[in-house]
C-alpha cells in the first residue's frame, strides 16, 4: 500500500539487521581479498624483502584485524548503508545549515569510476593535467562571477577549513604591514561556530557579538567592539536563522575605517546566487561549501571542498599552487613570496571541483538564479505551514521575511507538553525523515531546530514534511511519553541518559569498549 | 522575445503553475517581494557572465568526459609517482561502497536513522587502532599534512609547553601545513625547530637532536617511513630522547605499512598520526586523501581530540549496540573557540573506505602486501643501480619509495620525466629543489600494482634516456 494522500504520513520503517561490530564475525582463516603476488623471477632476485628490516622496526604481532570473507564484509557495509538515511533516500529538509539539495547522479558517473580523474596522479606532468587544470581554472571563473571578488583557491577540504584558511591569509596581510597589534576577530553568535573557532586557531582572540531583537547584533554593538586591536570580522549574511541583514553593508564600512578586514562565511549563499554578491557589500574575502551550494554529496562529511575568495590586493596570500592559464596551456604556479604556504597536499579535492564545475555548467547565470529564488520560495512556503503547527514558534525580526532558511522554536511544545526538540527529532525519523539539525551551542533560542527546504524538494515533499511535525506535535499533546521514549522504527532503540562521557564508560573503539565493559 | 522558462530537472518547483500557486500561498506577487530585506543598492543587477549552460544530462556529461580526457592517467601510463599519493589497487568492494548512495549522500544525522554511518565509523577508528595498536582515533581530517600539524598542537597542550622539534627530512610540504597551522600572531602559538637528517644515510642526525632536546620541548615529529622511503632504524632511540625530556613522540605513518614495519606504538610513540589515502582510496588528483591521529586511553591525550567521536553505547533494549557523541564539548560545533582548534566537514567517506580496506585484508592481507611492496621495490632497486650514472642515493631498508640521483647523466630529473613521457612511463617526483643536497633526484614509488614487466620497462627506458 502506497502512502497515506491525506494524511501524508508513510508506514516507514527502517532496515534493522541487529548488525553484529565487524569483529564479531571474525572467522579465523577467512580472507576478504588476496594480494598479488611478487613474480617468481622477484623472490628468485630478492627473497623475502622483509628480512631487510631490523629486527626491532619488524612487527612481531600481526594486527588483530578481523578475517572476514568478501561476501560477509559487503553484506556487513551493505547492511550500515540500508541503516544510514542519506539525501538519496529522504525529504531531506531536516539538516538546516547544511543544505542537503540533490547531488546529481551523473556527478558519480563522471567523476567516481573515470579513470580520467580517479586514476590520475596530482604530481604528473602538467601537460598530462590539462582537462583538471582547464576545469580548476574556469571553477575559479564561475566562483568569481557569482562572488564579484577577484581570485579564488580550491584547497581547504571543507567550510570550516576555508575559515581558518582565510584566517591565515587575513594574518599574513596585517603581518606584511607590520602590525601585529591586531589579535582580535570579532563573530557573530549566529555565524557556524568555525567563525570563531577558525580565527581562534589561527591565534585571534574572539569577541562573539549577541543578537538583539531584529535577529543579528546591533550596529553600535559592532562598533562598540572594534578597535585598532581588531583584525577582521567573520560574518555570514544570511545568519543561521535566516534572517538577512540590510545593513550589512554599514557593518562592513564600520570595520574598513579600523583597518580591520571583512570575511564573508557564505555557507548560506544558496538563496543568493545572483541576488547579492559579496562584493557589492564590500567583503575582502569569502568562502563557498562546494558541499552545501554547488551540489557535490555531503559524504558522511567529505571529501568536501571549502572554495576560498579574495579581493585582487589579498591574492598574494592565497595557498600555492594555483592554477594559471597563458592563453595556450595550463599550469601550476608555485612562486608567491607572500604565500601562507599550504594547508593541504597536492591542490585540494580535485573531483570534488569536477563535480562543483558540471553543475554550475548545467545550470548557467539563469539556473542558478531559479536555484536562489525557489529556495527561498520554498522556505517561505514551509515557513507559512510551519507556523500554523501547535507548539512551533519563530524568534526574532517579526513580521520580516527569511531566506533560505528558518530556526524554529518548540519552546511552547515544550511547555505545553514537555516533549522537547530532542524528543521530537528522534520520533521524526519514525515517518522516514532525516533527524532535524537543532542548532549549534549555545543554543539561544529555546528548543530550536533548523529547517532548509532547498531547491531540491517539490511542494509535495514540503508538504509532506510540515504533516510529519504537525503530527508528532500531535502526539506530543496526546500521549507525551510516547514521543519521549521514540525512536521505534529504526535500526536501534533510545539510547537512555547519563551520557558516555565518563572515562571509565569512554569506547570510541572496539578494544576500548572490550576492556572498560570487562570484556577483555 | 521572452524566453521559454525551463523545468529544471533538480529544481522541481521551477513549474510555473506550481511557482504561482506557492507564491500565492505566501501572499507575494512575485519572487523578489521575499528578497524586501535585501537593499536595492546591494543586489547584483543584471545577469551574471557564466557560460551558457548545457542543460541536458547526455551533453554535460560528454562536455566533462571530453575535458577529462585530456588528462593522462596511471592506467595508460606506467606511474612511480608517490609522495604521499601512490598508486595502490583499490578493492572493487571499497569502491562498491563508498558510491553507495546512503553514505555518499549522509551528512550530520544522529545516530539513530544514520545508526550505520556511526557504526561505520566507528569501525574505521576499531580497525586502524588495531593496525596502530592504540585505543583512541577521532573522525577523520584532512589529509596526513593536517593531521600532523593537529598533533603537534594536541601535544602542546597535553605536555603544556610551547615548542616542537621536527625532523628535517619530512615532505616539505607537510612542514609547509605544520608552519602555517602553528604561527600566531606575531609570536608563534607554537614554535618549530629542525633537525637535521644525515644527508648519506637519510636518516635524523641524533646528536643534533640531543643537542636542541631542551625542557621547553613539547614534542619531536618524525615520518617513519619518512619522505625519502626511508625506515627510520633509529625510531626507538629517538623516542627515548624525546621521552627522557618529558616530550611528546609524534610519528607520521603509512598505513599500508603495518603489516611489515612495526607500529609506532611499539617503538614509544606518544601519537601516531598519517594520512589514509593507500588503505582504499584513488589517486584522484589528491581527492582520496585522509588524515588520522591516534593516542593511547590517556585522558591527557583524549581529551585533546578536536573532532568529533563515537562512543559505542547500550540502548534501552538489552544487547542493542547504539551510538552517542563522546565529550561533544571539546569540538568547536559544542564550545565554539573555547573547544579544541576547528572541527568541520572533513573526509568522512574516506574512513568509512579504510575500513572496509581493512575488513578486507585482515592481519594476513596487511602482512603479504607490506612484503610484496618491499620486494618489488628492492627489486626496482637493484635493477636501476646498474644503470651507468644512476645512483640509489641511500643504503638503508625502504619501503614503498626511494630516492634516485641522476648527476652522473649529466641530465636534469626534469628532463628525463619529460622523455620518460614518450615511454609512457611518469617518472619520480622530482626533489632537486626541495632539498638541493641531493642534486639532480627523483623520488620513486613501487606499489603491489607493479609487476615484474612494468619495473623492467622503466629499466629500460632510464637506460635509454639517460644515455
Amino acid at each position: 500500500m502506497a502512502m497515506n494522500q491525506k494524511t501524508k504520513l508513510r508506514k516507514f520503517h527502517q532496515a534493522r539487521w541487529d548488525e553484529e561490530i565487524i569483529f564479531e564475525m571474525s572467522v579465523k582463516g577467512e580472507r576478504g581479498i588476496l594480494v598479488p603476488a611478487a613474480e617468481s623471477d622477484i623472490v628468485g632476485a630478492i627473497g623475502d624483502g622483509v628480512s631487510a628490516i631490523p629486527a626491532g622496526l619488524r612487527r612481531k604481532t600481526p594486527a588483530a584485524l578481523p578475517e572476514v570473507n568478501q561476501m560477509r564484509v559487503n553484506r556487513h557495509y551493505m547492511r550500515l548503508s540500508q541503516e544510514t538515511l542519506g539525501t538519496d533516500v529522504n525529504i531531506d529538509i531536516s539538516q538546516g545549515t547544511c543544505t542537503m539539495k540533490y547531488s546529481p547522479k551523473v556527478q558519480e558517473h563522471l567523476c567516481a569510476r573515470n579513470p580520467g580523474i580517479t586514476e590520475v596522479h596530482p604530481l604528473q606532468d602538467p601537460d598530462t593535467l590539462q582537462g583538471i587544470l582547464e576545469i580548476y581554472y574556469k571553477f575559479e571563473q564561475f566562483l568569481k562571477e557569482i562572488s564579484g571578488l577577484d581570485c579564488f583557491s580550491f584547497q581547504p577540504g571543507g567550510g570550516a577549513h576555508g575559515v581558518f584558511t582565510n584566517a591565515s591569509i587575513v594574518r599574513a596581510y596585517h603581518e606584511l604591514r607590520g602590525d601585529t597589534k591586531r589579535d582580535e576577530v570579532i563573530t557573530t553568535m549566529f555565524s557556524h561556530p568555525c567563525d570563531a573557532a577558525g580565527p581562534m586557531t589561527a591565534g585571534y582572540k574572539v569577541i562573539t557579538l549577541m543578537p538583539d531583537e531584529n535577529g543579528y547584533a546591533s550596529l553600535e554593538a559592532l562598533k562598540g567592539a572594534l578597535s585598532e586591536r581588531t583584525a577582521a570580522i567573520f560574518i555570514t549574511n544570511p545568519e543561521d536563522t535566516g534572517i538577512y541583514n540590510p545593513r550589512i553593508e554599514e557593518y562592513v564600512q564600520a570595520a574598513h575605517a579600523v583597518g580591520a578586514l571583512c570575511s564573508y562565511d557564505q555557507a548560506n549563499a544558496n538563496g543568493m546566487l545572483g541576488i547579492a554578491r559579496a562584493k557589492e557589500a564590500g567583503f575582502d574575502l569569502c568562502h563557498f561549501n562546494c558541499h552545501k551550494t554547488f551540489a557535490t554529496p555531503h559524504a558522511c562529511m567529505g571529501p568536501a571542498m571549502g572554495a576560498i575568495g579574495v579581493r585582487e590586493e589579498l591574492a598574494q596570500f592565497l595557498p600555492v599552487p594555483r592554477v594559471k592559464f597563458d592563453g595556450s596551456k595550463y599550469h601550476l604556479d608555485y612562486h608567491a613570496p607572500n604565500t601562507i604556504g599550504r594547508v593541504r597536499s597536492f591542490y585540494g579535492n580535485a573531483a570534488i571541483a569536477v563535480r562543483g564545475y558540471a553543475w554550475i555548467m548545467q545550470l548557467g547565470a539563469d539556473g542558478l538564479r531559479e536555484v536562489a529564488e525557489i529556495s527561498v520560495l520554498n522556505n517561505n512556503y514551509m515557513e507559512k505551514k510551519l507556523r500554523a503547527i501547535p507548539g512551533v514558534s519563530v524568534w526574532y525580526a517579526e513580521g520580516k521575511r527569511r531566506l533560505e532558511q528558518v530556526r524554529y522554536s518548540w519552546e511552547k511544545l515544550k511547555d505545553a507538553t514537555g516533549v522537547g526538540t530532542a524528543d521530537v527529532m528522534r520520533r521524526m525519523a519514525d515517518y522516514g525523515l532525516q533527524h532535524y539539525w537543532t542548532s549549534h551551542h549555545p543554543w539561544v533560542v529555546p528548543e530550536p531546530f533548523t529547517l532548509e527546504p532547498c531547491e531540491s524538494y517539490s511542494k509535495d515533499d514540503i508538504d509532506e514534511y510540515v504533516a510529519v511535525l504537525a503530527q508528532i506535535s500531535k502526539e506530543a499533546h496526546e500521549n507525551p511519553e510516547f514521543v519521549k521514549n521514540s525512536p521505534y522504527n529504526l535500526p536501534v532503540h533510545k539510547v537512555p541518559a547519563p551520557s558516555i562521557d565518563e572515562p571509565e564508560r569512554i569506547a570510541v573503539t572496539w578494544r576500548q569498549y572490550l576492556k572498560k565493559r570487562g570484556k577483555r | 522575445m521572452k524566453k521559454k522558462p525551463i523545468a529544471y530537472p533538480y529544481i522541481p518547483n521551477s513549474v510555473p503553475a506550481v511557482k504561482a500557486q506557492m507564491l500565492k500561498e505566501v501572499s507575494a506577487r512575485d519572487i523578489m517581494e521575499l528578497y524586501k530585506e535585501i537593499p536595492e543598492k546591494l543586489k547584483f543587477k543584471g545577469r551574471m557572465n557564466l557560460p551558457e549552460p548545457i542543460l541536458d544530462e547526455y551533453s554535460i556529461r560528454r562536455h566533462v568526459e571530453e575535458l577529462l580526457d585530456k588528462n593522462a592517467n596511471t592506467t595508460d601510463y606506467n606511474s612511480f609517482l608517490g609522495a604521499g599519493c601512490a598508486d595502490h589497487y583499490v578493492p572493487a568492494v571499497c569502491d562498491e561502497i563508498n558510491g553507495r548512495g546512503e553514505f555518499l549522500t549522509a551528512y550530520v544525522g544522529d545516530s539513530y536513522a544514520d545508526h550505520g554511518k556511526w557504526q561505520a565509523l566507528f569501525e574505521y577508528a576499531s580497525l586502524m587502532a588495531e593496525l596502530l595498536d592504540m585505543d583512541i582515533l577521532s573522525c577523520p581530517l584532512y589529509d596526513g599534512m593536517a593531521a600532523a600539524a593537529t598533533a603537534l598542537r594536541m601535544a602542546s597542550r597535553a605536555v603544556g609547553r610551547k615548542k616542537v622539534l621536527v625532523a628535517g627530512n619530512i615532505n616539505p610540504d607537510t612542514l609547509s601545513v605544520i608552519r602555517n597551522y602553528l604561527k600566531g600572531i606575531g609570536e608563534p602559538q607554537v614554535a618549530i625547530e629542525l633537525v637535521k637528517f644525515d644527508k648519506k644515510s637519510g636518516l635524523l642526525n641524533l646528536a643534533d637532536l640531543k643537542a636542541k632536546m631542551t625542557p621547553g620541548i613539547a614534542a619531536v615529529l618524525i615520518e617513519n617511513p619518512n619522505y625519502f622511503g626511508l625506515i627510520e632504524t633509529q625510531a626507538q632511540q629517538i623516542g627515548k630522547i624525546a621521552k627522557q625530556a618529558g616530550a611528546a613522540y609524534v610519528v607520521s605513518t603509512d598505513p599500508i605499512s603495518l603489516g611489515v614495519v612495526a607500529p609506532p606504538a611499539h617503538y614509544g610513540a606518544t601519537i601516531a598520526c598519517g594520512d589514509l589515502h593507500s588503505l582504499g582510496m584513488h589517486q584522484a588528483c589528491g581527492n582520496g586523501q585522509a588524515g588520522f591521529v591516534a593516542t593511547f586511553d590517556d585522558m591527557r591525550y583524549v581529551a585533546e581530540f578536536k573532532d568529533l567521536m563515537f562512543g559505542l553505547t547500550e540502548t534501552r533494549v538489552e544487547g542493542e549496540y547504539g551510538f552517542g557523541e563522546v565529550l561533544y564539548d571539546r569540538t568547536s560545533y559544542g564550545s565554539r573557540e573555547k573547544g579544541k582548534e576547528f572541527t568541520g566537514t572533513s573526509t568522512g567517506l574516506w574512513a568509512i573506505t579504510a575500513g572496509v580496506y581493512l575488513s578486507l585484508m585482515g592481519p594476513k592481507g596487511m602482512e603479504e602486501i607490506g612484503q610484496v611492496i618491499m620486494q618489488k621495490l628492492q627489486y626496482a632497486g637493484k635493477l636501476i643501480a646498474q644503470i651507468p650514472g644512476v645512483k640509489v642515493v641511500h643504503a638503508g631498508p625502504s619501503f614503498k619509495e626511494f630516492v634516485l640521483n641522476f648527476d652522473n647523466t649529466g641530465k636534469t630529473v626534469k628532463k628525463i620525466n619529460k622523455a620518460l613521457l614518450k615511454y609512457k612511463i611518469f617518472g619520480g617526483k622530482d626533489i632537486s629543489t626541495e632539498f638541493p643536497e641531493y642534486g639532480q633526484s627523483a623520488l620513486y614509488c613501487v606499489t603491489e600494482k607493479k609487476t615484474k614487466g612494468d619495473i623492467d620497462k622503466l629499466v629500460a627506458a632510464l637506460k635509454a634516456v639517460t644515455k
